[in-house]
């Protein structure tokens, strides 16, 4: 049979053609029939509320998220932490303090009485809408998910720490373990089964509740309607999720 | 260690804080590029606006900027937690991050711009050295010419002209690459120390000065290594462009300081407290006082006086090398000074530097000199002062 390099390139071209409904179709077969996934990302909006009134300072929370989620011991690689302030006055040059980030709970420093206030504030990540983090990470390995949730995939991450300095917070830290970002993922791979989590779950005062903001039954809906809460640093305008009640505003 | 970690607090820092991210090698990341456009913008002058004082300097620029901008990724790389996946910048970019971007435009004008108007403006002698030389050094030169051997009067002259436009397309480019360095910072919203408009408009002076003066001292340089006469009204041309650039690199430093100390916003108590604690030897003592205003003081008097030619080659690589000094230490403010204060307003840590660790000060001098060993490679490769020797 006769054959110029015209029918050469017309089959080629054909065949390359192909490959790609080709190589679709057998990933189809041998994936097998895709499973209806038990969690849709879709039907949850994940957030915080976090109540200063409520907040004892035992650290509860600090110990539980670092055994739930094996995050270094070092005092200062945090995915959640708790500060201690102490504001005389007009609150413009608060004392703050957070030992071990609150790990071992607060000792005693302040008298009774003394003529200031004090209070506890939990941190962690707030997991911004507009998150400034998710938007200069060069690969994309952070993301917003469509639930709500802000997360790093680590097998990803090249560990710029770009995404470190971007946070207003400071909730991100760069894992000594796997020189990859680390930060609150909310326990996700608690949410996702229908727990809560490690630091609600631990919380002796119920100082800290998760909530879903697509779920109308959510009990949040009343308490947002009901409270004065704020998000930290609003200035910042980065959509932050977690809710403060009674948020002072020497809180920084 | 932990326990020095800590000691070095003052006030409060949000835990995670305490840690510095950004090592000396970023550092020498705004710092090289900052040459290699500066660099640049002083070998088009010669040929986009014809300023014929500076042409001796012109294919020692262009190759000192290439030695930097070989060497500017590298501490990059260095710094990264997985070096292996920073090839993802380019395979999968995420458009929205200043840094991938930055990538793109790195590439742009490695490739699109620089190696291009080498290549252009050397052919010829490629071509007459590939028919020269002997052994290697001819399969080298033949190498490098990819094969275009045509050194007709019609295609040395498509040469000129193609050079010409890769020129002007260049200077946007240049200061494309160094204002985007100053993008990467001034558009931390979370770093008042950073954030602002004016941070890429002041990378981008601030380059320029720091290109010239390093093309200045790398022509007397190589001048007095190969014995051949400088040409004093090209360095004095040099010298006064170098001046007028610092003046207006000093003018936005100083409109920017202005307005932060007049505006006062919520960081400006706790910034004002860095500037005349942690970072007073290195913001006001060598960045201002010997780094600036000594250097503009030393060149405008060789404005104003008339001195002998070798009182201003003195002066000229006094003055030089406090301006590369200068603009070193502008750029170790932006980036450790930026994150000595806590986010909380509240607190301060020190950065101390490591020695011979990967992000430590042995990496960081061995990748300042590794652009100089290239750049005697590429000059014994590519003679710049072939027309010098010919006409002496």
């Amino acid at each position: 049979m006769n054959s110029d390099r015209r029918d050469f390139v017309l089959t080629a071209g054909k065949l390359l053609l192909l490959t790609a409904p080709a190589a679709a179709y057998l990933e189809a077969v041998e994936s097998g029939k895709a499973e209806e996934p038990a969690y849709k990302t879709f039907e949850h909006y994940w957030g915080m509320i976090v109540d200063i009134e409520k907040c004892i300072g035992c650290g509860n929370c600090v110990r539980a998220c670092k055994v739930e989620n094996d995050v270094p011991l070092e005092p200062y690689f945090f995915r959640t932490w708790v500060e201690r302030y102490h504001v005389e006055g007009a609150g413009e040059h608060p004392d703050v303090d957070s030992p071990d980030g609150g790990y071992n709970g607060f000792p005693e420093k302040y008298a009774a009485g003394d003529g200031a206030k004090s209070f506890f504030v939990p941190k962690l990540c707030n997991q911004c809408a507009h998150s400034p983090c998710t938007q200069v990470c060069p690969v994309g390995a952070t993301f917003e998910s469509p639930d709500g949730a802000v997360l790093v995939d680590k097998t990803y991450c090249l560990g710029c720490r770009y995404c470190v300095q971007a946070c207003p917070y400071g909730c991100r830290f760069i894992d000594p373990r796997t020189n990859t970002v680390d930060k609150c993922n909310l326990c996700y791979h608690r949410i996702t089964k229908g727990l809560t989590t490690a630091c609600c779950e631990s919380c002796p005062t119920g100082a800290r509740q998760l909530v879903d903001l697509k779920d109308a039954r959510d009990p949040v809906h009343e308490f947002l309607r009901t409270h004065k809460v704020h998000v930290l640093k609003p200035q910042m305008a980065t959509g932050s999720k977690v809710f403060y009640n009674a948020l002072d505003g020497s809180v920084r | 260690m932990e326990e020095g970690i800590l000691h070095a607090i003052q006030g409060y820092m949000y835990p995670n804080e305490v840690e510095l991210q950004w090592s000396i090698l970023i550092v020498l990341y705004p710092f090289t590029t900052g040459l290699v456009a500066g660099a640049f913008i002083l070998a088009s002058l010669e040929r986009v606006f014809n300023v014929a004082a500076v042409k001796p300097t012109y294919r020692l620029a262009l190759l000192s900027a290439l030695a930097f901008l070989l060497v500017s990724p590298l501490p990059l790389q260095l710094h990264l937690g997985h070096p292996e996946r920073s090839i993802e910048m380019y395979l999968t970019p995420h458009t929205s991050s200043a840094m991938a971007m930055f990538g793109f435009i790195y590439l742009w004008y490695l490739m699109a711009v620089l190696v291009l108007e080498i290549w252009l403006d050397y052919r010829k002698d490629m071509v007459l050295m590939a028919r020269s030389e002997t052994g290697w050094k001819k399969t080298l030169y033949r190498i490098l010419t990819l094969g275009v051997d045509n050194i007709s009067e019609e295609s040395l002259r498509i040469d000129d002209k193609l050079g010409r436009f890769i020129t002007i397309v260049g200077i946007p480019s240049a200061l494309l690459l160094h204002g985007y360095v100053g993008f990467i910072f001034g558009s931390v919203k979370a770093n008042p120390w950073w954030s602002t408009p004016v941070m890429p408009i002041v990378f981008l002076f601030s380059a320029i000065v720091s290109g010239i003066a390093l093309v200045l001292l790398m022509y007397m340089l190589v001048c007095f290594l190969k014995g051949i006469p400088i040409d004093m009204p090209c360095v004095d041309t040099i010298a006064r462009y170098l001046m007028y650039a610092f003046l207006v690199d000093f003018s936005l430093e100083m409109l920017d300081l202005i307005h932060r100390i007049y505006e006062a916003d919520e960081s400006f108590k706790s910034l004002d407290f860095m500037v005349h604690t942690r970072l007073y030897t290195s913001q006001i003592l060598v960045q201002i006082v010997f780094g600036t205003i000594i250097p503009i003081a030393m060149l405008a008097f060789i404005q104003l006086v008339k001195l002998s030619d070798a009182a201003r080659k003195g002066i000229y690589a006094l003055a030089g090398l406090l301006t590369l000094m200068g603009i070193f230490a502008m750029r170790w403010n932006v980036v450790i000074g930026g994150q000595l204060f806590s986010k909380s307003f509240l607190g301060y840590t020190t950065y101390k530097m490591a020695f011979a660790t990967k992000e430590g000060l042995l990496p960081a001098i061995l990748l300042m000199i590794l652009p100089f060993v290239i750049l005697w490679g590429l000059v014994k490769l590519l003679p710049p002062f072939d027309e010098e020797k010919a006409a002496v």
